[in-house]
């Protein structure tokens, strides 16, 4: 597993000395500095950090929702900003799930899947076949037809994770996915997350708040610093995969765990 | 199991058990009232003869041409109006703040103002015709929907609009899948409450100025001291508003079947 040089492979994801400084009438905060990461292709990248260290800030830079006050954003080689506007191409790689699954309640699964389709021109038969397709990849068979209301949490969040993968994106932007769920739903989701990764030979990136989950699903975890958010470490996880969730009870597991835990709480004292 | 879907059952029928008793009972306590308490048939008439008035009414051809008929046009025309402008005024309120800030005393203002009180300023300025009515109708029923869609234009999840602009979506995309239906409950809220509030406008009107119209056949049964007459008309006067507003509440389901205000209606 070579993480951090990326001589072998061009990035899919590259964050070039990255800032992002809030700035109101009264008080500037500065959220990220600092920010240099390359993530190469079909590689699971996990952010973790305390909260309010600037992680979702991050996700939504990468997704281009918010623009960096300084530093550079590409995917593919290309930049994600055009000045003031998103490039449209490098749009079409990404694919975002948020923490709430943000479902349209007036739309079927089948529709809500394939919503970004609809939006691209894509025509009737193909946004169904597509939606179809997902509702198997996603373990949805059966409920294309429901309302967001009829279904569970787990499901709803698959019926965002088969949207976000409705028109195949390079790369597949996380932002707690699984923060709302419960412990159960969560572990299943996250076996699940890892064979939908591997099926569709995405990029991964996942930001969470649970240390387990990252070192569970990750390639190469950045723990971020809070107060400006840094880059404090990045921890590379070499299990092989397929991995199985008695993976968790391995000492390697727990030792890299422990490790990152006490990062974690180092900065909190100091 | 069994036994909730009994009574989810026996919940979805029991209006319909309720409302005939409920009815009976006031024909009874009304007919017991009338036959014991002494009280003048002028006053208060038997349900019998409220029966046979209410017959007399719904045989006669003149009591739909020139009546129902004229005062169901003024109510529709006048929700119509309402309709349009409500939600015209609503989406431009709702979209651009610093013009909502500006006209909000005003807007108040009006609001607070018994708007039955301005009828006989429109009967002055529009004539004893139709016109005043639907334009009472209009205004009576203009805010509650005016009010509702620029609720409903500002209550639109945040979260989801984040989910268009990651998708890259157009304005005029994000406004056909998600502020269109997003705002509709809104609409259809506010219809709910402004189809009653036009029907109200159009029989006021009349029954200050009209010769034609339910609201003009309720004086006319109060000076020729008509009582029989006087409940037939107002009976009809609610099985017509009745009429009109699940009018609306059907168009609503039919609209937003996933609305939860229709999965747990009647």
């Amino acid at each position: 597993m070579t993480a951090n040089e990326s001589g072998d492979q061009s990035p899919e994801l590259e964050l070039r000395n990255v800032e992002k400084l809030y700035q109101s009438r009264k008080a500037s905060t500065l959220a990220l500095t600092e920010i240099n990461l390359s993530v190469r292709p079909q590689e699971f990248v996990a952010i973790i950090g305390q909260s309010g260290c600037g992680k979702t800030t991050l996700l939504r830079i990468l997704s281009g929702l918010i623009k960096p006050t300084q530093g550079e954003v590409q995917a593919e080689g290309r930049s994600l900003w055009r000045g003031d506007s998103r490039d449209p191409e490098t749009v079409n790689k990404l694919g975002l799930v948020f923490q709430e699954a943000n479902l349209f309640p007036w739309y079927t699964v089948e529709q809500n899947i394939a919503l970004p389709l609809n939006l691209r021109g894509v025509d009737k038969q193909g946004q169904r076949d597509r939606a179809y397709e997902l509702c198997k990849l996603v373990g949805l068979t059966g409920f294309e037809q429901s309302y967001p209301r009829e279904l569970s949490g787990g499901m709803r969040q698959r019926t965002a994770i088969a949207r976000a993968l409705s028109y195949k994106p390079r790369i597949l932007l996380m932002d707690e996915p699984f923060g709302a769920l419960d412990a159960l739903t969560r572990e299943k989701m996250n076996l699940e997350l890892q064979s939908i990764a591997e099926a569709t030979q995405a990029t991964v990136v996942l930001v969470t708040h649970s240390i387990n989950e990252a070192v569970f699903l990750a390639d190469r975890i950045v723990l971020l610093s809070p107060r400006p958010g840094r880059i404090r470490s990045v921890t590379k996880v070499g299990f092989e995969r397929p991995r199985q969730v008695d993976l968790q009870t391995r000492p390697e597991f727990q030792n890299i765990a422990r490790e990152l835990r006490h990062q974690l709480n180092e900065k909190q004292h100091g | 199991m069994r036994s909730s879907m009994d009574r989810d059952k026996f919940f979805k029928l029991l209006p319909w058990i309720s409302t005939p008793i409920l009815l009976a009972a006031i024909v009874a306590v009304w007919k017991l009232y009338t036959t014991y308490s002494g009280i003048s048939q002028f006053v208060i008439p038997t349900p019998e003869a409220t029966w046979v008035s209410l017959l007399d009414l719904l045989t006669d051809m003149e009591t739909w041409t020139e009546h129902v008929w004229i005062t169901l046009f003024e109510t529709l025309a006048g929700f119509l109006i309402a309709v349009l402008t409500g939600i015209g005024f609503g989406v431009v309120l709702g979209r651009v703040y610093w013009l909502e800030l500006a006209l909000r005393p005003i807007l108040v203002a009006l609001q607070v103002i018994p708007k039955v009180a301005l009828i006989p300023i429109f009967v002055i300025m529009f004539g004893f015709g139709l016109t005043s009515k639907v334009i009472t109708a209009a205004i009576l029923a203009f805010f509650p929907i005016m009010l509702n869609v620029l609720l409903g234009v500002r209550s639109v999840d945040p979260g989801h609009r984040e989910v268009m602009r990651s998708l890259g979506a157009s304005r005029w995309q994000t406004f056909r899948h998600l502020d269109f239906h997003s705002t509709l409950p809104y609409v259809f809220a506010g219809m709910e409450v402004a189809i009653v509030f036009s029907l109200i406008g159009a029989i006021v009107g009349e029954y200050l100025s009209a010769n034609a119209g339910l609201g003009n056949l309720v004086v006319a049964s109060l000076n020729a001291l008509d009582a029989p007459r006087l409940f037939a008309v107002i009976i009809l006067l609610a099985a017509l508003g009745s009429i009109l507003y699940f009018a609306v509440t059907g168009a609503k389901r039919l609209m937003i079947p996933w609305h939860e205000s229709v999965k747990q209606g009647v």
